[in-house]
């Protein structure tokens, strides 16, 4: 008895023996071939906190404005809807509401008359991010906030936690309101939030954001954990200020007022 | 026994209806594979033309990763050949015939994946939409 019972363990144990060595690596071939890579692109520009300088100073006539924010929603599909379903990756607004906590009433005629650009903020610590409950929302190790379309449920949450109103929510099929389509870019289907990505497509193929090129050197954007960067010495040479910092998001864009 | 015919007829249309998928397919034409238009200038995809039949989903699935949430925008295949991660810029630079290729066996298949819910189709491209 005892015999058998030993007999019968040590063949389940060689069939089981041969069943893996057998099974396993072929059940894995079947997915990914074992010598395949994923590497950076080559000529990717990197950084290790990105961070972006407005010279509002440079932004005077309506066209300055144009040709950037055209820039950006050309190159990434974002709809033309008129009225209260807005698609906006970076738009303009008014001092009061750039700045709600630095406006008096006696404000300098210059800011009172002119306009802003505004963009997601890229925060250092960003309630977006720490709301968003698919992690389609999240943070790169380079500071830039990506949205992951494929993962959105349109849930909202992230545009509740964004105290910069810097995202966008799809009500219905952007795609009919986006003039000439960028084939290189994807666009985005109803119920799907989105945002300026700080270029990061762009930037794994060795360009700058397409606002900044776009800017004639009224939008500077550079690595802020460098102390060389163009942007560093910028914000070295310039009083510079940021939107609503005393809510403690810690954002990355400036402003030289 | 008591209730031996109930019991026995509902074993019976147990059965029937379990076995169902099997009778109902007998007779019935086995699958074809559709007839694809391939790309005419190239002669092998990135991969095996069996492997990517089987996977090319689950490589999909593995591109969009890489290149939105980790930053390697690039593929370096078996053959040591490296490609940009982009379903628009590399898959259907080939495929240009999204509705003979792709659509074919998805239809055929019945599974809509709803990957040009977003990504840009290059007829739709051509049709200036
Ligand atoms: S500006 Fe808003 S959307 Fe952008 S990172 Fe900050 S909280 Fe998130
Ligand atoms: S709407 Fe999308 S990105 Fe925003 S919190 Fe919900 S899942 Fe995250
Ligand atoms: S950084 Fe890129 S995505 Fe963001 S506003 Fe500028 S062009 Fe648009």
């Amino acid at each position: 008895m005892d015999n058998n019972r030993r007999t019968f363990l040590k063949i389940a144990g060689i069939s089981a023996a041969l069943g893996l060595s057998g099974g396993i690596p072929l059940s894995l071939q079947a997915y990914t071939p074992a010598d395949v890579e994923y590497v950076p692109t080559k000529g990717q520009i990197t950084g290790k906190r990105w961070g972006m300088v407005i010279d509002t100073r440079k932004f005077t006539k309506p066209e300055d404005f144009q040709r950037v924010i055209e820039a950006c929603h050309q190159t990434h599909n974002v709809p033309d809807i008129q009225g209260n379903e807005e698609i906006k990756w970076i738009w303009t607004d008014h001092f009061e509401q750039v700045f709600p906590s630095s406006s008096n009433p006696y404000l300098a005629e210059r800011y009172e008359q002119q306009d802003f650009l505004l963009l997601c903020n890229h925060c250092n610590n960003p309630p977006c991010v720490r709301v968003c409950p698919t992690k389609a929302t999240f943070q790169r190790a380079d500071g830039i906030i990506m949205m992951d379309f494929h993962r959105c449920i349109g849930c909202r949450y992230c545009m509740a936690g964004c105290p910069y109103g810097s995202r966008s929510f799809n009500f219905s099929d952007p795609k009919p309101y986006v003039q000439n389509l960028n084939p290189d870019f994807p666009a985005r289907m109803r119920g799907v939030v989105e945002k300026c990505t700080f270029c990061a497509a762009r930037l794994e193929q060795g360009q700058m954001p397409a606002c900044v090129e776009a800017s004639n050197g009224g939008l500077i954007f550079g690595d802020l954990s460098d102390p060389d960067s163009e942007i560093r010495k910028v914000l070295r040479e310039n009083f510079t200020v940021r939107r609503k910092v005393e809510l403690g998001t810690n954002p990355c864009v400036f402003y030289i007022v | 026994m008591y209730d031996s015919g109930k019991i026995l007829t509902g074993l019976i249309i147990f059965l029937l209806l379990i076995t169902f998928p099997f009778w109902y397919n007998l007779g019935q034409a086995s699958y074809e594979p559709p007839d694809l238009v391939l790309p005419e200038d190239s002669q092998q995809c990135i991969e095996p033309t069996q492997w990517m039949r089987t996977n090319h989903m689950e490589l999909l699935n593995t591109w969009r990763d890489m290149s939105v949430r980790e930053g390697l925008t690039t593929f370096v295949s078996t053959s040591g050949e490296s490609m940009e991660i982009s379903l628009q810029k590399t898959c259907m630079d080939c495929h240009t015939d999204k509705v003979n290729f792709c659509d074919e066996c998805h239809n055929k298949a019945a599974v809509s994946p709803y990957c040009w819910d977003c990504h840009i189709a290059p007829e739709e491209v051509a049709n200036g939409q």
